[in-house]
């Protein structure tokens, strides 16, 4: 009944999403305002029956309705109230919902924003967000339908995949969804623009604030996986370089590209091909990033699923990059920008750099994640890149991106002097020195910690130099120095958002450099009673208890944590679901500034006498979470209505 | 045309400074996915390897106050033995697949540095050791192979 009912919801808005599609087509075409109009309503129908199918499996997984397969496979009666939520979207089929949910609200968002103010694109827009809405719930009618019946209806359900009961699933997937999603918004602007022929900047303008809210997403899902990945799988690490990552993380370096460049076309009416080439590349990783995740093409922790529907999704990219990239070519004519490059040392080299560096590293990060693939299909073996080979290839780059992060926002436009360099870039780069020279005498003898630490004391000194001459310029104004403060981010909300965001990743690449550099970890087995030691801290292995817990069986292990004083005591565990073949470890940890103490129990004997446990101190950890912090702070100050164009 | 020179000239730097990154990167951290059979066939000590198959049932030894571990991994026709000093990861276990990285050693041994335990819904362990269910097992693992 519930299936069929979901089912059938499902059909009419793919109906709607593709009758909605061609009209608000035709109706650019032909200038018939009805047929656009038409057009909305039929977005509104689709949202309210995406939103009617999601609330549906939302009841069916709250109220057991194990009659669809759906909930059947991804939850039991064990499964707790918080987790029967976002069991929702803990598989594919869920997922894909989610994915067609957002993609319908930004349409209305659209819709509700742009109908009047964008009047050329908007159709052409409106027409592109619906038919990539049609192709969701195309895949969501035939691919992997979520409503599916369940013949027999069975007593109890499989469950949720045990490494998905936690908080981190309800605002990772979400946050991850809405940022590539979000893509789609510049992307139908994109297209807009290309078959209208207005590819100037209306576009750009229109799309800027989307971009942002689209990154900002983004940023925030990549920050949850990585705290999840660290908290939750018991590695003791936060980014493995794993497909699924990488999947994630293409299309945040081509909207990162992106983001710059649109400032460059903003100011220099330069890059124009350049910036509807990378929105295009962005919204197609976004697509190739779920065929990769999606497909079973390469399986891995988070790819628990193995669909039919790579190919669906692979003829859909193709399309896709086919349309775009053959209205580019009939736009040619069009793309000659007025702007040329005056100087090499000009702020617009910069950008041009880092961009040609994003789009170097998304590209790097694609290579290494599809060889295997590629190497098997040519050459008929498996060979596999890891994380060496990630590591060794973008550490350059991103250290090199760092670097300009300081240069960019400051050097001139078109030619910078030599006494604009000596100007901005003094003292940032004695301090860096200094930094560098202190690292060293206190002791720090990695040469690439050196460096990190010189090239981010110099950043943070350019952002610093750049806000204290705009501060003091107010104060010769007569105002005092909060009000001058909170003026200037405000009112240049974008350019000091973006300087928040940059101090972000500075913070987040010092402690990616030091858990690199100075973490440590050992193993070993103990009997009760027993101490292991490591970097000062002694571990004390004081017994086992077991607990039945709604779902699962828990075995845990009390460890208490000193280092001269006793700060406490730590309580990994290991739990077993009926579903699974065997255990998942849980992880304890306790966090700090400098360091975590991360203890993952391992193997235990039965009487409770004795524990193998992974023990870990990881350092400056913290760090990436406070940076992420700050990052997605300084988004969301650039998110902010423009008060004032900056001069 | 002095200054589109230097751009281009630029941009072939970079270019090859990546291609030169990718490749280096490539063939320094490149490793094969091979079966025990594979290994067997032509195993060069001291080459790093990615081996996948199922461990065998009575093979497995675990001594958690050494941290040593030590199975057999077959693939149906040849069989490799392993050492690893570690805790066995979750999902790990008799009768079940593996990949592992290692590489091979002169002493007649495969040492694995990582284990990861693979577990696919769809495969089911070969109990009647059949040709066939040991294809499909070393077709789900190289598919797991990253």
């Amino acid at each position: 009944m519930t299936a069929d009912l979901g089912y059938g919801m499902t059909l009419v808005a793919l109906g709607l999403a593709l009758y909605g599609g061609v009209a608000a087509g035709v109706g650019a075409r032909t200038g018939r305002l009805a047929l656009v109009e038409s057009a909305q309503h039929a977005a509104l129908a689709v949202f309210v029956l995406v939103t009617s199918c999601f609330a549906l499996l939302t009841y069916a997984f709250l109220t057991f309705d194990f009659s669809v397969r759906y909930v059947a496979t991804n939850t039991n009666l064990g499964t707790p109230f918080y987790y029967r939520i976002t069991a929702v979207w803990g598989a594919l089929e869920g997922s894909i919902i989610l994915w067609s949910w957002m993609l319908a609200l930004y349409t209305i968002i659209l819709i509700v924003r742009h109908r009047v103010g964008a009047r050329e694109l908007y159709p052409w827009a409106l027409a592109t967000m619906l038919g990539i809405l049609a192709f969701f719930l195309l895949v969501m009618t035939f691919a992997a339908p979520p409503f599916q019946r369940q013949v027999p209806v069975p007593a109890d359900g499989r469950g949720l995949n045990p490494l998905l009961e936690d908080t981190g699933m309800i605002t990772h997937p979400v946050a991850l969804y809405l940022g590539f999603t979000g893509f789609t918004v510049p992307f139908a602007f994109a297209m807009a623009a290309l078959i209208t022929g207005r590819i100037g900047d209306t576009w750009l303008a229109l799309t800027r604030r989307w971009t942002i809210v689209a990154w900002y997403f983004l940023s925030l899902g990549l920050l949850i996986g990585g705290w999840w990945s660290y908290h939750v799988l018991g590695w003791g690490g936060y980014w493995a370089w794993d497909p699924v990552e990488n999947a994630a993380f293409m299309p945040w370096l081509t909207g990162t590209a992106f983001l710059h460049s649109v400032m460059i076309q903003e100011r220099r009416r330069m890059l124009r091909l350049w910036n509807i080439s990378l929105v295009i590349l962005t919204f197609g990783l976004t697509l190739f990033g779920t065929f990769l995740t999606r497909s079973g093409v390469i399986a891995s922790v988070h790819a628990f699923t193995q669909g039919s529907i790579g190919i669906l999704f692979l003829s859909f990219l193709a399309l896709v990059l086919l349309t775009a990239l053959g209205l580019v070519a009939w736009r040619w004519e069009a793309f000659r920008s007025e702007g040329e490059l005056d100087s090499v040392v000009s702020r617009e080299s910069a950008f041009l750099l880092n961009n040609v560096l994003l789009v170097a590293a998304a590209f790097t990060v694609f290579f290494g994640t599809v060889f295997p693939l590629l190497s098997e299909a040519v050459r008929g073996v498996k060979v596999s890149v890891g994380a060496p080979f990630f590591n060794q290839v973008n550490v350059p780059l991103f250290l090199s991106l760092v670097f300009l992060m300081g240069v960019g926002p400051l050097i001139a436009w078109r030619r910078a002097s030599l006494d604009n360099l000596k100007r901005n870039f003094l003292w940032p780069v004695a301090l860096g020195i200094v930094a560098a020279a202190t690292a060293f005498v206190l002791g720090v003898r990695s040469s690439l910690a050196v460096l990190t630490f010189a090239t981010t004391v110099f950043v943070a000194v350019t952002i610093g130099v750049d806000f204290t001459r705009a501060t003091r310029a107010r104060l010769r104004l007569g105002e005092s120095i909060l009000p001058a403060m909170g003026g200037l981010l405000l009112r240049h909300n974008r350019r000091y958002g973006g300087f928040i965001v940059h101090l972000g990743i500075l913070v987040i690449a010092l402690g990616v450099m030091g858990s690199h550099a100075w973490s440590v970890q050992t193993e070993t087995t103990l009997h009760r009673g027993e101490t292991a030691e490591l970097a000062g801290y002694r571990f004390r292995f004081d017994g086992l208890t077991a607990v039945e817990e709604s779902n699962h069986f828990k075995v845990t292990g009390a460890f208490t944590v000193s280092n001269g004083t006793v700060l406490g005591v730590l309580r990994p565990a290991k739990k077993f679901y009926p579903q699974e073949q065997a255990p998942i470890a849980y992880v304890d940890y306790r966090l700090g500034l400098r360091e975590d103490l991360y203890l993952v129990l391992g193997d235990f004997a039965r009487d409770g006498s004795q524990a193998t446990i992974k023990l870990q101190v990881n350092r400056l950890v913290s760090w990436i979470w406070i940076g992420g912090m700050v990052l997605t702070l300084g988004a969301l100050l650039a998110i902010l209505p423009e008060r004032h164009r900056s001069a | 045309m002095n200054r589109r020179r230097k751009f281009v000239i630029g941009g072939v730097v970079i270019a090859a400074a990546l291609s030169y990154m990718i490749y280096a990167g490539v063939t320094q951290s490149a490793v094969y996915f091979v079966t025990p059979a594979e290994l067997q066939a032509a195993p060069v000590p001291g080459k790093a390897y990615r081996l996948g198959g199922m461990v065998v049932p009575g093979s497995l030894k675990w001594e958690p106050r050494s941290l040593d571990l030590s199975f057999t991994l077959s693939d149906g026709t040849a069989t490799v033995p392993v050492r690893h000093k570690g805790t066995p990861p979750d999902l790990f276990g008799e009768g079940r697949g593996a990949v592992l990285e290692g590489s091979w050693t002169a002493d007649g041994y495969f040492k694995a540095t990582l284990i990861m335990a693979k577990h696919s819904e769809e495969y089911k362990a070969p109990h009647d050791g059949s040709q066939a269910g040991y294809r499909e097992l070393i077709k789900t693992l190289r598919g797991e192979g990253r």
